[in-house]
């Protein structure tokens, strides 16, 4: 092959790769989404957030982390809009005047997972908080998430009422989502906490792991949408991201959250009660 | 455990030859990014090698010694740096580039600059300083002199952009950070793989991983074919 032949060979191959990346990029209305682990590992926002993409015509561009995570992409400003558990941080972040407004749009529940032979004897009846207690109690190992999101903000909170310092070996910061949280949880035979619907979307996966308590009176777990303020960031898709906000409230979304089962059992209910 | 590992495997193969358009999105996504990174820094990282094996200039060694040393560094050093120089509220906030394509690119090519520029490097010195200095006192200006050299040491740097490829087309820590690992976006073959084996989820994880080191066999391949071949028309 000589020199002519490979350069127009190599021209071609990169006028090829060009021409792909152009079509896959050419997105112009964008709505960044923050959101956490549990809403993406789930599978419920692959449902949700192509039909609104479509009928929309906007670009749903969705970063996954921790609820922690979410809420300072928010204050930074670099992202539109979140959707995010932990209320108390939530209302901080509306009244440091970087998010508009807490749009409530599904719940599940916390529950505690362990070994099957539940050494420290968790069961049904005990709060979440009595179940951390019997834990700490024993001594039995607990994997934390450690990360900063909204499961792990509502493990420390309640640690906090219980007042117990979780602290020495037994207690595990593992700082990674909750489908790992959980794997990890299984592999060391260790208690954790865990949304319902990522409890539901992993099991299948896990080999020892038992739930050992749900239906907990202090377990309510409520998901809401908040758009970034443009009067702190003017750069924000503002409008796009209201367009979602009251896309995730609307009857239709409402149906599809509701609709959305793994093995015949709901992960997450609407908030407007449709689904019970 | 075992049965589960092989029946992953095999799911993995089929959703590969299925044409999956989301396995073959990210695939695609991963060569689009990596190869540009390395397509726009390989000048660079020439013209800086010629400079440091050819050049003549105070603290020459000492940038050598650095280069060398960066060849080691870690993605999610570059990941972090990249992220505070380019979220909103960093010195290039303005530009909107965190989470973008864009910003992937930047971080592989900060990434592979050092390994071309030390295997370059490397190669020019194993090419006689007399013959640059033969070409220039010959009247070739620079550019030439530069060029006739690239042609006797084309193999080294083919070598080097196939090692600085499958550093940048391998590493998850920067392109994570900065990408944001948005599907259809910025999910390439190595954040994928850290998501889906999060989830628990193995069998993307493992037809994607085959891919990878499919690709660096033929890579391989190609450049050893390319040598074998252009020795015997010797």
């Amino acid at each position: 092959m000589n020199l002519k032949y490979k350069s127009i060979l190599l021209a071609s191959i990169f006028l090829a790769l060009n021409a792909t990346a152009g079509s896959a990029t050419a997105q112009d209305n964008v709505v960044r989404l923050a959101t956490t682990t549990s809403t993406d590992n789930s599978g419920l926002l692959r449902q949700l957030l192509p039909v609104f993409e479509e009928a929309y015509g906007i670009a749903v561009h969705t970063i996954v982390g921790g609820t922690g995570r979410a809420l300072n992409h928010a204050r930074s400003g670099d992202v539109d809009v979140i959707l995010v558990h932990a209320r108390d941080a939530e209302l901080k972040l509306i009244e440091e005047g970087y998010g508009v407004s807490r749009n409530e749009v599904m719940y599940n529940e916390f529950v505690i997972v362990g070994p099957g032979d539940n050494p420290a004897g968790v069961g049904f009846g005990d709060g979440l908080g009595g179940a951390l207690t019997k834990v700490s109690a024993v001594g039995s190992l607990f994997i934390s998430r450690g990360d900063d999101s909204g499961t792990h903000k509502k493990e420390l909170s309640l640690w906090q009422d219980a007042g117990i310092v979780p602290d020495g070996t037994w207690y595990r910061e593992v700082g990674q989502g909750m489908g790992k949280a959980l794997q990890i949880a299984d592999q060391l035979g260790a208690y954790t906490m865990s949304d319902k619907g990522t409890w539901l979307f992993t099991k299948n996966r896990l080999s020892s792991l038992k739930l050992l308590l749900e239906g907990a009176s202090d377990g309510r777990n409520v998901y809401s949408a908040i758009a970034v303020n443009p009067e702190k960031h003017p750069n924000v898709n503002y409008e796009s991201a209201t367009r979602l906000v009251d896309w995730l409230q609307s009857p239709q979304a409402m149906e599809l959250i509701a609709n959305y089962k793994i093995g015949g059992e709901t992960l997450f209910y609407p908030v407007d009660g449709s689904g019970q | 455990m075992e049965d589960s590992l092989i029946q992953a495997s095999i799911n993995a193969f089929k959703l590969l030859f299925s044409g999956d358009r989301e396995l073959w999105e990210i695939i695609g996504i991963s060569f689009l990014v990596s190869f540009r990174a390395i397509l726009f820094i390989t000048p660079f990282a020439v013209i800086a090698a010629f400079a440091l094996a050819y050049g003549k200039f105070p603290g020459r060694r000492m940038l050598i010694t650095i280069v060398n040393s960066m060849v080691a560094l870690p993605a999610v050093v570059v990941g972090l740096l990249l992220y505070i120089m380019l979220y909103n509220a960093g010195p290039f906030g303005g530009w909107r580039l965190l989470f973008t394509q864009t910003a992937m690119i930047i971080g592989q090519m900060i990434l592979a600059f050092p390994i071309l520029v030390a295997m370059a490097h490397v190669s020019l010195r194993g090419i006689d300083l007399v013959a640059w200095e033969t070409a220039r006192t010959l009247g070739a200006n620079t550019a030439r002199a530069m060029f006739t050299i690239i042609r006797e040491v084309r193999f080294g740097l083919i070598a080097a952009i196939v090692t600085g490829f499958g550093r940048v087309v391998s590493e998850v820590g920067c392109s994570i950070m900065v990408g944001g690992n948005i599907l259809h976006h910025t999910r390439n073959i190595p954040t994928a793989i850290a998501l889906e084996t999060s989830k628990g989820d193995f069998e993307q994880g493992i037809a994607l991983g085959a891919v990878l080191i499919f690709l660096a066999l033929l890579l391989n391949i190609a450049v050893s074919t390319f040598r074998g071949r252009d020795r015997a028309s010797y």
